[in-house]
Order: C-alpha cells, then sequence, then structure tokens
C-alpha cells in the first residue's frame, strides 16, 4: 500500500502549493475566497482531472493496442480531435462549445479506432512497429490539420491546443474535464475486463469476455478523455505514456490493483509540471505541455536505459 | 538495365525542372529563369540532401523504416538554433546572421550528434531500444527547443519561428550557394564510400567479418549524414517523412541493391518529386500553403502502406 | 593455429566469461559444446574480434590478434554468427560474392567468380544462385551465409552453429565439406549442440559451462557419461560405434 499513500501525501501538498502560487498575491478576506474560487482552484482540479484521465486513457489504449509504447497524445487521437476542431471552425463557425466538444469526441474515436485496426495488421505486433507506426499516423493527422489551418488562417487557433497550459482556466470554463473524471471511474469499474483484453482476443474468448464491447469501451474512454483535454487546456504529452509504465513497473499490470496509483501519479505529474511552469519564469508562465515533454521525455529515456541491466 | 533506372530517374528531374522554369512564365525570361532557377536550386540540394542522408543512415542502421529525421536530427538542429539565440541574444543573432551562424550551428550540431548518437548508435543491436530512444529523444529536444523559445523576448522569437517550421520561401542567396557547396561536396565523398556501404548494409557483424572497421566508417559516414541534415535543416527547417517516401520508392524501383545506383537514383527521384509537388502546388493549384507539408502527409502513408504490405508477404 | 588467453566479457554489469584459456590446434576441427548460456557465440565473437575483450588476447600463432588491421584480418579469418539477418534484397549468388570483398573491394575477377561458384556448389546452391535471399527458407539461407564465408577463403574459419535448420543430408555436406577444408591446413572452430556429430566430425572439443572452460580435450576425453552429467546437469549413455563415442539422453 505504501506508493498509493506516498503519492496521496504528494498530491495534498501539491494541491494546497498549486492552490497558494499564482501572478496576483492571495491576500485576506473576500477577495482572497474570490480569487481561489474563481482561479486558483479550478486550475488545480483542471490540472490534477487531465493528468488521471490521461495516465488512465493511457494504459487502456496501452491494453487495447497490447504495446506498452502507444498513447493517445502520441498515436493521433488528439491529432484527430485538433482535426475535428478545425473541421467545426471552418463548417460551423459559431457552433456551441458542447458540439465542438462531441465533434471532436467523434473524430478522437474514428481516428484511435483506425489506429488499433492498422496495429492488427502489422507483421507480428513487432513491439518497435506499434509507436513507430502511431506516430507517423499522428504526424500524418497533424499535416493534414496544418495544411488545412493554413489555407484558412487558423495556425494561431491550432497553436493554442496544441500546446497544452491551464494559464487560461477559470470557472466556467473548465468543467467539462469533470467528463474526464467520470471516465476514469468508469474504467476503475471495469478494470478486470481491460485486463484480460490486454491478454489478447483469444485469452478474452476464453474467459468468456466479449472483446469487442471491451474495446469498444476502452475506445470510448481514451476518446473522451482526450478529446475533453485537447477542447479545455491543450494537448499534454507523455503523461499516458511515463505514468502507465512506472506504475506497471511498481503494480504491475492488473488494473483493478493498479489504477488508483496511476491515476493519483498522473494528477501530481501534470499539477507538478503546471507549478514549475509557473515558477520558473515567475511571473511570466510556461506551458504545462513544454514542461512535461521536457521532463516526460527524459524519464522516458532514462527508463529505457534503465532497462537495459536488467534485461542484458 | 541499372543505366536504364538511372537514365530514367534523370529524364523525370530534368522534366520537371524545365516545367517548374517555364510553366506559366510570362515577361521578361532573364529575370523569372534567375529567380525561378535559385528557387530550382534550393529545391534540388534539398531534396538530394534528405534523399541520400535518409539512405545512407538506413544503411549504416540496417533497417529500412528509420531516417535521421524520424531519430530527432533535426529536431536537435533547431535546438542549437533556438540556444544559440538565446545564448546570443537577438542582436547577436542578427548579426552572425547567414554564414557565420551557418558554419557554427553546423559545427556545434556536428559535435552534439556525435556525442548523443554515438551513445545511442553504441548499442545498434537493440534496435527496438534505438529507435524508441531516438524518438523520443526527438520529442525532448523539441520540447527544450520550445522551452527555450518561450524564455526568449517576443521579439527574438520571431527569428526562432522562421526556422522551425518548413518553407521554401525565405532562403537566402548566399547560405544557398554554401549549401549547394557543401552537399556537392559531400555527395561526392558518399559516393566513393558506395562500396563500402554495400558492405555496411550486410548488418555490423558481417561487415566487421569482410574486414571493414565498422565503428570508424559508421561514425565517418554518420559526420556526412549530420553535415547533409545539417544543411537541408538550415535551408528549410525540419523536414520528417519525406526521407522516408524517397528511398522507399528508390528501394522499389532500383532492382539493385548497389548504393553506386540507389544513392543518386534517390537524390534525382526526390529533387523530381519536390520539383513537380512545388509546381502543382505554385502554378497549377495556385495554393499558397507549404508544399512540404503534402509531401509529409504523403510520405507518412506510404510509410504505413509499406508495413501493411510488408505484413502480408 | 588460434588460441584464447584469459579472455574475460562482461555485458549488462553481468560476467559472460571468466578467465577463459583455450586453444583450437591448427589444421584440425574444434567443438565448442555447452549448455545454453555458457557464453559459446560470446566467445566466438571474441575469437572472432566482432567484440572487445575486457581482459585477455585472442593469438593468431604468435601474433595478438587486435594488432593485425581489420583489412587483413578478414584474409586470414571469418566467422559466421547466428541468427544473421541480411536486409539488402540480395540474390545468393550476391551474397555469397561478398565473400571475396576482403581479397578485391572493387568488382569481382575471374578468380573470384570461379570461388564463388565452387563454393555455392560445395552447399548445393546451384539451383538457388539468382533467387533473393528473403524468399528462400531458414536451411536455404544458412547454406548461403556458410558458403559467403567458405568463399572468403581463410585460414580461420568460426561458425556458430552452423547446422542451424540443416536435414539430415546438409548436415552431413557441410560438416564433410569442413573436414576436407581442415585436411586441406585450415584451422575450424565451430558451437555444436549435436554431440554425436561433435564425436564424429571433430579432433578437439571445449566444453564451456558458466563462462569458464569445463573440460578441453579429444572427443573420448571430453564426452564421457560423468564429463556430461556434470556439464549439462543431464544423464547420458555414451556408446561406441566405429571406435567414435554416440550419446544417448536417458
Amino acid at each position: 500500500m505504501r506508493p498509493v499513500l506516498l503519492v496521496a501525501g504528494a498530491l495534498t501538498a501539491l494541491f494546497f502549493l498549486s492552490l497558494a502560487l499564482g501572478a496576483g498575491r492571495l491576500g485576506t478576506g473576500s477577495d482572497a475566497v474570490w480569487l481561489l474560487a474563481v482561479s486558483r482552484l479550478p486550475r488545480t482540479a483542471a490540472a490534477m482531472l487531465a493528468g488521471a484521465g490521461l495516465a488512465v486513457a493511457g494504459v487502456i489504449m496501452q491494453m487495447l493496442a497490447r504495446n506498452r509504447f502507444v498513447e493517445p497524445a502520441t498515436v493521433g487521437t488528439g491529432q484527430a480531435a485538433g482535426l475535428g476542431l478545425v473541421a467545426v471552425a471552418l463548417l460551423a463557425p459559431g457552433a456551441p462549445l458542447w458540439f465542438r466538444m462531441l465533434v471532436a469526441m467523434a473524430s478522437a474515436l474514428l481516428a484511435t479506432a483506425g489506429f488499433l485496426a492498422l496495429v492488427r495488421r502489422l507483421p507480428f505486433r513487432d513491439p518497435l512497429l506499434v509507436p513507430l507506426t502511431g506516430i507517423v499516423y499522428g504526424g500524418i493527422l497533424a499535416a493534414v490539420t496544418g495544411f488545412i489551418a493554413y489555407e484558412n488562417d487558423l495556425l494561431q487557433y491550432i497553436d493554442i491546443w496544441m500546446n497544452g497550459e491551464f494559464s487560461g482556466v477559470m470557472l466556467g470554463r473548465y468543467e467539462f474535464l469533470w467528463l474526464a473524471g467520470a471516465a476514469t471511474l468508469v474504467a476503475y469499474a471495469f478494470a478486470n475486463r481491460f485486463t484480460i483484453a490486454g491478454m489478447g482476443e483469444e485469452m478474452s474468448l476464453s474467459l468468456g469476455l466479449s472483446y469487442g464491447q471491451v474495446m469498444a469501451l476502452g475506445l470510448a474512454i481514451v476518446s473522451v478523455v482526450t478529446a475533453v483535454t485537447v477542447v479545455t487546456v491543450g494537448m499534454l504529452p507523455f503523461v499516458g505514456l511515463v505514468v502507465p509504465n512506472i506504475a506497471s513497473q511498481l503494480r504491475g499490470d492488473h488494473l483493478r490493483r493498479s489504477l488508483p496509483l496511476l491515476a493519483s501519479a498522473g494528477a501530481g505529474l501534470v499539477l507538478t509540471c503546471d507549478i514549475l511552469g509557473r515558477i520558473i519564469w515567475y511571473p511570466y508562465e510556461i506551458p504545462v505541455g513544454t514542461i512535461l515533454g521536457v521532463i516526460g521525455a527524459a524519464v522516458f529515456i532514462w527508463m529505457l536505459q534503465g532497462r537495459r541491466a536488467d534485461a542484458g | 538495365m541499372r543505366v536504364n533506372v538511372l537514365l530514367i530517374a534523370g529524364a523525370w528531374y530534368v522534366a520537371a525542372a524545365l516545367l517548374f522554369l517555364t510553366l506559366g512564365a510570362r515577361g521578361d525570361w532573364g529575370f523569372i529563369l534567375a529567380f525561378r532557377g535559385q528557387k530550382l536550386l534550393a529545391l534540388t540540394v534539398v531534396a538530394a540532401a534528405v534523399a541520400v542522408s535518409t539512405m545512407v543512415f538506413q544503411t549504416i542502421t540496417a533497417n529500412r523504416i528509420l531516417t535521421p529525421a524520424i531519430m530527432g536530427f533535426d529536431a536537435l538542429y533547431v535546438l542549437i538554433q533556438t540556444m544559440l539565440v538565446f545564448t546570443l541574444g537577438g542582436a547577436g543573432a542578427f548579426a552572425l546572421k547567414g554564414m557565420p551562424m551557418f558554419a557554427l550551428e553546423t559545427a556545434l550540431m556536428i559535435g552534439a550528434a556525435g556525442i548523443l548518437f554515438g551513445i545511442m548508435l553504441r548499442r545498434s543491436e537493440d534496435l527496438n531500444r534505438m529507435v524508441l530512444t531516438g524518438i523520443v529523444l526527438g520529442i525532448l529536444l523539441r520540447s527544450l527547443s520550445g522551452l527555450l523559445s518561450r524564455l526568449i523576448d517576443p521579439s527574438e522569437y520571431a527569428y526562432v519561428m522562421a526556422s522551425s517550421y518548413a518553407q521554401f520561401t525565405n532562403v537566402e542567396g548566399d547560405l544557398l550557394w554554401a549549401a549547394t557547396g557543401i552537399t556537392i561536396t559531400v555527395l561526392a565523398l558518399v559516393m566513393l564510400h558506395a562500396r563500402r556501404l554495400d558492405v555496411i548494409a550486410l548488418g555490423r557483424d558481417n561487415a566487421m567479418i569482410l574486414g571493414l572497421e565498422h565503428r570508424r566508417e559508421a561514425q565517418r559516414l554518420m559526420v556526412l549524414v549530420t553535415l547533409l541534415v545539417a544543411v537541408s535543416t538550415a535551408l528549410v527547417g525540419p523536414i520528417v517523412f519525406f526521407g522516408l517516401l524517397v528511398s522507399a520508392i528508390a528501394y522499389q524501383v532500383a532492382g539493385t541493391w548497389r548504393h553506386a545506383t540507389l544513392l543518386p537514383l534517390s537524390a534525382l527521384i526526390g529533387a523530381g518529386m519536390l520539383v513537380v509537388c512545388q509546381t502543382l502546388f505554385e502554378r497549377v493549384l495556385d495554393l499558397q500553403s507549404n508544399v512540404l507539408v503534402v509531401v509529409e502527409a504523403v510520405g507518412g502513408l506510404v510509410f504505413i502502406l509499406l508495413l501493411i504490405r510488408r505484413a502480408r508477404t | 593455429m588460434i588460441r584464447c588467453q584469459n579472455l574475460t566479457f562482461s555485458a549488462g554489469g553481468k560476467r559472460i566469461l571468466d578467465a577463459v584459456t583455450a586453444d583450437a590446434p591448427p589444421g584440425r576441427i574444434t567443438a565448442l559444446v555447452g549448455p545454453n548460456g555458457a557464453g559459446k557465440s560470446t566467445l566466438l565473437g571474441l575469437m572472432g574480434r566482432l567484440k572487445e575483450p575486457e581482459r585477455g588476447q585472442v593469438m593468431l600463432g604468435a601474433e595478438d590478434a587486435a594488432g593485425i588491421p581489420r583489412p587483413i584480418f578478414a584474409r586470414r579469418l571469418t566467422a559466421l554468427r547466428q541468427a544473421t539477418r541480411i536486409t539488402p534484397r540480395l540474390t545468393v549468388c550476391d551474397l555469397v560474392g561478398f565473400g571475396r570483398y576482403p581479397h578485391n573491394p572493387g568488382h569481382l575477377t575471374k578468380e573470384d567468380q570461379r570461388i564463388v561458384e565452387a563454393c555455392m556448389t560445395d552447399m548445393a546452391l546451384d539451383d538457388l544462385a539468382d533467387r533473393q535471399i528473403d524468399t528462400l527458407s531458414g536451411g536455404q539461407q544458412q547454406r548461403a551465409l556458410i558458403a559467403m564465408v567458405l568463399a572468403q577463403e581463410t585460414e580461420i574459419l568460426l561458425l556458430d552453429e552452423p547446422l542451424n535448420n540443416l536435414d539430415l543430408s546438409h548436415a552431413r555436406r557441410v560438416m564433410n565439406n569442413l573436414s576436407a577444408r581442415s585436411r586441406a591446413g585450415r584451422t575450424i572452430v565451430t558451437v555444436l549442440h549435436d554431440l554425436t556429430i561433435a564425436a564424429r566430425f571433430a579432433d578437439h572439443v571445449v566444453a564451456l559451462k558458466d563462462g569458464r572452460v569445463h573440460a578441453e580435450g579429444s572427443p573420448d576425453e571430453v564426452f564421457t557419461p560423468e564429463v556430461l552429467r556434470e556439464l549439462y546437469g543431464a544423464e547420458v549413455e555414451v556408446h561406441r560405434i566405429n571406435g567414435k563415442p554416440v550419446i544417448l539422453p536417458i
């Protein structure tokens, strides 16, 4: 139980640190309460929800693709959500937020299903080819999006959700992220099924599980979490990759057991990076996506190299 | 047979170049040819540099789905550019603009690439780990550039932005001539290695058994690859999948494994393709968008098709 | 002759070979045997200078192998590695032709062509000469790789499990060919898993276990029930047919 306690403790500390930090001074009285309620608390909650959701989406993605090195932000889910947003901006410029969200979810779902179908056609599920294909697949979607945006002067617009940041989060502008939280709870309820699906279609069938249903549910969770994150705060790389890999080394792949740790570690990572982004260049801010890219990539490379010793 | 393939590719390039120079030209021919000629040269140099560096890199790593760009070489160059602007400041960077800057960047790039990729390639038997490390390293380098560029004054930031997206619109004259010179020299050097590349393609152990100092050869070739990447990135910015597309086509149509044919073939195919795309874009479709974006998307598609086809056989 | 002196090698913090000293007598076939993970392939890799030892030396006669420039070394020693994957799309004839590279880096001479064809005939590859390597079966690929190594015409040949994927008739062909070459004065070191074949063809046996030399000597000395029990942790019977040991698991 110790890692969970440790993470929970760290998370609480980070939570209060995040509340205390900001460009404006936190005074006393009603002003302070107002600042907390409108800005600091929503921002902190947004970071935690996005982090937990993406970590869980990452692990589900890995179970469905049966590969440890994929995550929604690199294999096209996030890019597809962006493509959907650009399409809405062009075809129905005045559409309400919920409609944009819905389109983003739908396109994320389609693209992720497409990726998984592609993975099934790869030779012997070569562990290297899967993430490589995912990155190229995501690259194509990003290129198409970039092309459309460039032709229609929307580059500025896509830049906003290509690079995740929380500085714009305020009361009334982040609530959709609670959907990601809900998706996390759903994932926990069905944790055992995802674990079994991770062992393959044949294993699922022989245990009497409908592989198709689990697949569909997993796809839905991954798309909802990713689309919601992209629309409200922008793309956050590496959370879905680094956190599940570390959690799997600590706790194994039994999701029922590892999900709580996973979700809180994801929340902690994003919150830490957001806090760092607020401190490093004070009083300016560095987007959390950039910090995550640096820290996440560094940790991941360290992990890859570290595995050499026991594999060798 | 081999000569034929090269001749056809050569004809393809010449036809593309003529089309590019003449299509829709009106008015003062001297001006048009000079203007378009310079652009044609830029397209050709970039395509040749990307195609040949990709092919050599694939031979060294005994792998046909990796490219220097996928492994993060381009990202490294952009990071070095950003770091220079960061440390020198906008004024300093502006003072060095053009050739001195390019020389400095390239020198730093060769040093950094030597260290980073030397470490990575030492373990080149473990392909999976090497590739993943490379890809993630690319993301790390890109994020670091992003981080640094946030720390740079917004006014200086514009300078970095201009160099981190691939485009053919703002190639500078001086730089182009230097890049052409370097590219021709490096290509000549690579061609001298053609026979050795045939042996290296058999894999590290086999190459050593056949008497090649594999490590030294690979290092030397890697410096040449780095130079080519530096040239193309300095001219137009990072290009990720184009090299993959060209090398895949070259292997398909070559019908040979000899680098003496493969290398010039891929350069000609790539240059012809880029020129045709640019012609289509500028003259036929009249699009303002960047041709490389489309070439990149097509390159990515080809990559995935290749994988699936390989799975079937 | 090739001699290993005190060779030590580690990978990933694990010691693979620990002060291995062993001889491969000139003009003889030396069989390298031992359980999986004993360090046989690593030892062969060190002898062929494909890996650098931590300590120790490989001697070719009185010369330190590490001091010989590699292009010259490749004319004197060749090695067949296990599980080699050839990426380029080569024909069998092209691949075997690469065996002549150390002697002639340019294009093949008439003499080179003759050697290449002879080696392909030796490995019964005549009908496959123009086939692409990647369209061949595992056994056919193995024979093509052996032919390439033979075409190098070196005084020393190192082979890592040359009989992998080969059927009885081709295994016999390979071993007889190696025998003929050793009688012609070439020194051969080969990893073999089939002890009966090792006993039938080898003149000298080096048995490795856990990165150390467990036993060394003639097949008669090494292939006894006692030595093999310690070496493999398995019970075997050793019979004799025509004076050669035949090893049967119990």
